[in-house]
């Protein structure tokens, strides 16, 4: 110890014993990754009828047909399988550092999924499944999420818990859809989305910021007051009067020069309404903005230790009240999306436990933007296959309730096992209260 | 700077925290500010530093009166305060810290990082103030991260520096390198307010000192007035500074501890393959510098934690297998270090507190029933021993003062025939006037022939009491000393030397860090 740098000195370093400690986990999570890989092996592959799975790559309308790629079904199963319970060998006798492990799990769900299909589209030479379908559905799903996560990650990096995004999507929805009906004009419902998101969001400040209320029951009752208001109006309005109140103009999907001709990625990203542009933009923009800017350094200040934060002389409340008005926007966005992005009329609850899925999101991405999108993905991905297979004679009926579980299911085993260690800002949900 | 306080009161509610305050500190005047816990000192500063307004009185600064709105006023005008806890952000970088709050950016309106990185590197030049700019501040000890603090106060060109309790979580090595940056920074022109209760360092580094006692200024005094002369003005009658005890009388083993290590889910080592022995009759003292294994060994003692190897014995019987409440009914008292978290339900009365751990046998309880005038009875009996003020066994145990709460702790603990008492930062925030009554209590169990460990950071406090002394780093024993070591020595081993090293004087730290010289007698 006599002859350590200088700057090992000024670090604790505190030793971590991968070997003695993990032996239990790792021993769990190998067997899990095993007992994922058999049951892939023996239902998907064994399991699997003769004959070859058909997946579609691009739309039936599409200019540019991509042919059919046809993979044999029991094959894949046993193979994929197999790969899976190499992995957890591999797993249990060496181990994979904790930063691997999320690329192998990634590896494990997506051979598991595949093989999935390719069990699922065997048995039917007629039957076709229709990946660009699965994924283009994943994006149209995946977009509110995204919204409503983004301003989940804008209030709670401040410190200030959102449950009520699922009543801002929701607010966010109806207010397009009425504004957008009765100024015949999409972008006006586009701005008065993101208004009643914003007006959520204020209220959610006043009482979470000024008069320090749970912000978990606060925004719980939030989501109850929208969803009464909403429901209100689209008894009192909406269903007496479709054409006046309820009968939006539809965002018409803006192709890109160029890029839209890609093809596959071309008809699923660069072909869409101008709300997805402007994820795109706000993904890149939230991250950069959090992580690179004077605004990002003082958010994530006042959300980790806001007495810091003040005694620097930076503004706590007006910092918080800030970001949770731009979180109710964004989230708002969201809502219009459901409405005048995409299915043309507003229905009661439309937003449907988005707003959860997006709480959701938050959290297995780590309220990192970058996270969370990659969450959103990965529960719209789930949501879409759900649909596909509810609409596809699969060889195994499964009812369709149990399948439309499947989203929330995905949700829970991500948010409960492979969160792992959750660093939560850690002044989230905390009032600041001075003196 | 010159700073002057004139009258200053500032009360909450009822109570009068600040009572008429005058307080004058000259330019490039180390000034300290003395007082036992809750005289003041620290709402004085807040005062100062804009966090609380005055209710009555005026702040001058160079003789011109001005009132501060906010923090950000009170930094305008040039005074910085390194608070007792720490002001940082631990998942940001040292230099995000420091820019925090007045951040410049690049044309484009992004963090100049680059260019807050050179600046934190020139002032930690200037000063001597040695830091990481890019480590994150919870990687960095103590001591560091107290220096990131002054960074940021100088960063923002602070003429007057207040520092409030900048010691309590020093090692003494870390303590002398503060001094050295406090010479500097006067010499420099910088005045300081250094508050602390511990009279050695006050005396060591200030110039003039004025003393606090319940909310007003009771005196001013040199640096050379004697420590007795300075304890008596805190605490308002004479004081015992030591503990008086005769040599002690070790018996059987009574606790022992063999390899033990504890191990934190994500893999972290917190107590390293630890290995002693207690007899009755002895203190045995773990000292270290907090956070080095200390809790979480304790924790292991007592049941609450299971070491990941390793065995624990107690009277023999190993105690691996035991929940915490039978490890208690095998005679083992516990003080925990954070009473009102750990020690004591806070909304429960001070007789309910003192029956916490026994209360449902007799005769306290029996049959699923309390025994209420038992209880009742035992409280009487229990704060009159330990003389808990107010005398009233219906009080909340929140409404008492720190030093009362210990003693209602240490009460219940000690009311049972005890084998073995672990006592962990026993006198934390307690004034001198407690101190001394706790110090004595701990003295008398042992004599009692009770094996007590005693986990402490204050070396004072482990020099006075302990029979024995182990000195824990990063979770190992860094080395065990007999009483007589000079403080210097055990310094040594508390920031991570080898008892080797301890023992001949050098340290590997003098390289790199700013000069440490093994000073004796300096704390």
């Amino acid at each position: 110890m006599t002859q350590r740098p200088p700057e090992d000195e000024l670090v604790v370093t505190h030793e971590v014993v991968e070997i003695a400690v993990s032996t239990r986990r790792r021993t769990i999570a190998g067997i899990a990754i095993i007992v994922t890989g058999l049951i892939c092996l023996l239902a998907w592959g064994l399991g699997s009828k003769a004959g070859d799975a058909a997946f579609a790559l691009s739309d039936i309308a599409d200019k540019h047909q991509i042919p059919f790629v046809r993979i044999p079904g029991k094959a894949a199963g046993v193979v994929l399988g197999l790969l899976i319970v190499l992995l957890g060998c591999w797993h249990l006798a060496r181990g994979f550092s904790a930063r691997s492990m999320r690329w192998v799990l990634s590896a494990v769900l997506l051979c598991f999924v595949i093989a999935f299909l390719c069990w699922a589209g065997t048995g039917d030479p007629t039957l076709q499944l229709s990946i660009f379908g699965l994924l283009q559905g994943t994006i149209f799903l995946a977009v509110p999420l995204i919204l409503g996560a983004l301003a989940g990650i804008l209030c709670e990096r401040s410190g200030v818990i959102n449950v009520a995004i699922e009543g801002q999507l929701l607010a966010g929805a109806f207010a397009g859809a009425l504004a957008a009906t009765v100024a015949h004009n999409a972008g006006v419902g586009i701005l008065a989305a993101m208004l009643a998101g914003a007006v959520i969001g204020a209220l959610l400040g006043v009482f979470a910021i000024r008069y320090a209320v749970n912000q978990v029951v606060l925004g719980v009752v939030l989501n109850l007051l929208v969803l009464g208001l909403t429901n209100f109006g689209y008894d009192a309005l909406m269903q007496k009067n479709t054409e006046g109140f309820n009968n939006p103009t539809v965002l018409a999907p803006i192709k890109v020069p160029l890029l839209g001709d890609i093809p596959l990625v071309g008809p699923l990203l660069f072909d869409a309404n101008i709300i997805v542009y402007c994820v795109y933009v706000l993904i890149v923009v939230v991250d950069v903005a959090l992580f690179r800017t004077r605004w990002g350094l003082r958010t994530r200040a006042v959300g980790e230790h806001p007495k810091a934060a003040d005694t620097v002389g930076i503004k706590v409340s007006r910092t918080r009240y800030l970001n949770v008005i731009l979180g109710g926007l964004v989230a708002g966005l969201g809502g219009a999306y459901l409405t005048i992005g995409a299915v043309g009329s507003f229905s009661g609850n439309i937003s449907s436990g988005k707003g959860f899925i997006a709480l959701a999101a938050v959290i297995f991405g780590r309220w990192s933007p970058r996270g969370a999108v990659g969450a959103a993905l990965l529960f719209g991905f789930a949501d879409a296959l759900q649909t596909l297979l509810s609409a596809s004679h699969t060889p195994v009926t499964v009812p369709s309730a149990f399948l439309s579980m499947l989203p929330y299911l995905a949700t829970l085993f991500a948010v409960a096992g492979l969160v792992g260690r959750v660093q939560a800002p850690a002044a989230d949900g905390e009032p600041y209260l001075k003196g | 700077m010159k700073l002057e306080l004139r009258a200053i009161t500032k009360r909450f509610g009822s109570f009068t925290a600040n009572d008429a305050v005058d307080l004058v500190v000259e330019p490039g005047e180390i000034h300290g500010l003395l007082g036992e816990n809750g005289a003041g000192k620290t709402t004085l500063m807040n005062v100062l530093y804009g966090l609380y307004q005055p209710d009555e009185g005026e702040i001058l600064i160079d003789d011109v009166p001005v009132t501060f709105k906010g923090p950000g006023h009170a930094m305008s005008a040039g005074i910085g305060m390194v608070h007792q806890h720490f002001m940082l952000i631990p998942v940001f970088t040292v230099t995000e810290n420091v820019m925090l709050g007045h951040e410049q950016t690049t044309p484009g309106g992004f963090l100049n990082r680059r260019r807050a990185g050179r600046e934190v590197a020139a002032i930690s030049k200037r000063y001597g103030l040695e830091v990481p700019p890019d480590a994150l501040v919870a990687d960095l000890p103590v001591g560091v991260q107290q220096r990131v603090e002054i960074l940021k106060a100088l960063s923002r060109d602070a003429r007057l520096l207040v520092l409030d309790e900048p010691t309590a979580v020093l090692t003494p090595q870390e303590t002398d390198e503060l001094i050295t940056v406090m010479r500097a920074l006067r010499d420099g022109g910088t005045s300081i307010v250094f508050i602390s209760h511990k009279l050695r360092e006050v005396r060591e580094v200030a110039d003039k000192i004025t003393v606090l006692r319940r909310g007003a200024v009771v005196g001013t005094a040199e640096p050379g007035a004697s420590q007795s002369e300075l304890a008596s003005m805190m605490v308002g009658r004479p004081v015992q500074l030591t503990v008086d005890k005769e040599p002690a009388q070790p018996a059987d083993v009574v606790l022992q501890v063999d390899g033990v290590s504890v191990v934190d889910p994500n893999g972290v080592v917190l107590v390293d393959n630890v290995s002693f022995a207690v007899r009755g009759g002895e203190i045995y003292a773990l000292a270290g510098v907090q956070g080095n294994g200390q809790t979480e060994l304790t924790e292991a003692l007592v049941g609450l934690t299971t070491p990941t190897r390793g065995t624990i014995a107690i009277t023999g019987r190993n105690i691996g297998k035991l929940s915490t409440d039978e490890i208690l009914d095998i005679g083992v008292g516990y003080v925990p270090e954070d009473r009102l978290h750990d020690g004591l339900v806070g909304q429960f009365s001070v007789a309910e507190n003192l029956v916490l751990d026994h209360f449902d046998r007799p005769p306290y309880g029996s049959r699923g029933s309390l025994n209420l005038r038992a209880i009742a009875d035992n409280a009487a009996v229990r704060v009159q021993e330990f003389d808990v003020r107010p005398a009233n066994g219906l009080a909340g145990a929140s409404t008492l003062s720190g030093g009362n709460q210990q003693k209602v702790v240490l009460a219940r603990e000690m009311s049972r025939p005890l084998k073995l008492l672990i006592v962990a930062q026993p006198t934390r925030g307690l004034d001198v006037g407690s101190m001394e009554f706790v110090h004595r209590r701990i003295v008398a169990e042992r004599d009692r022939g009770t094996a007590i460990v005693l986990i402490s950071t204050e070396l004072d406090e482990v020099l006075g009491l302990a029979d024995r002394i182990a000195v824990m780093y990063r979770g190992r024993i860094q080395g065990e000393v007999p009483v007589g070591t000079p403080a210097a020595q055990i310094g040594m081993l508390m920031a991570g030397s080898t008892s080797a090293e301890a023992a001949a004087g050098t340290t590997s730290l003098s390289k790199g860090a700013v000069a440490a010289p093994g000073a004796a007698g300096v704390l």
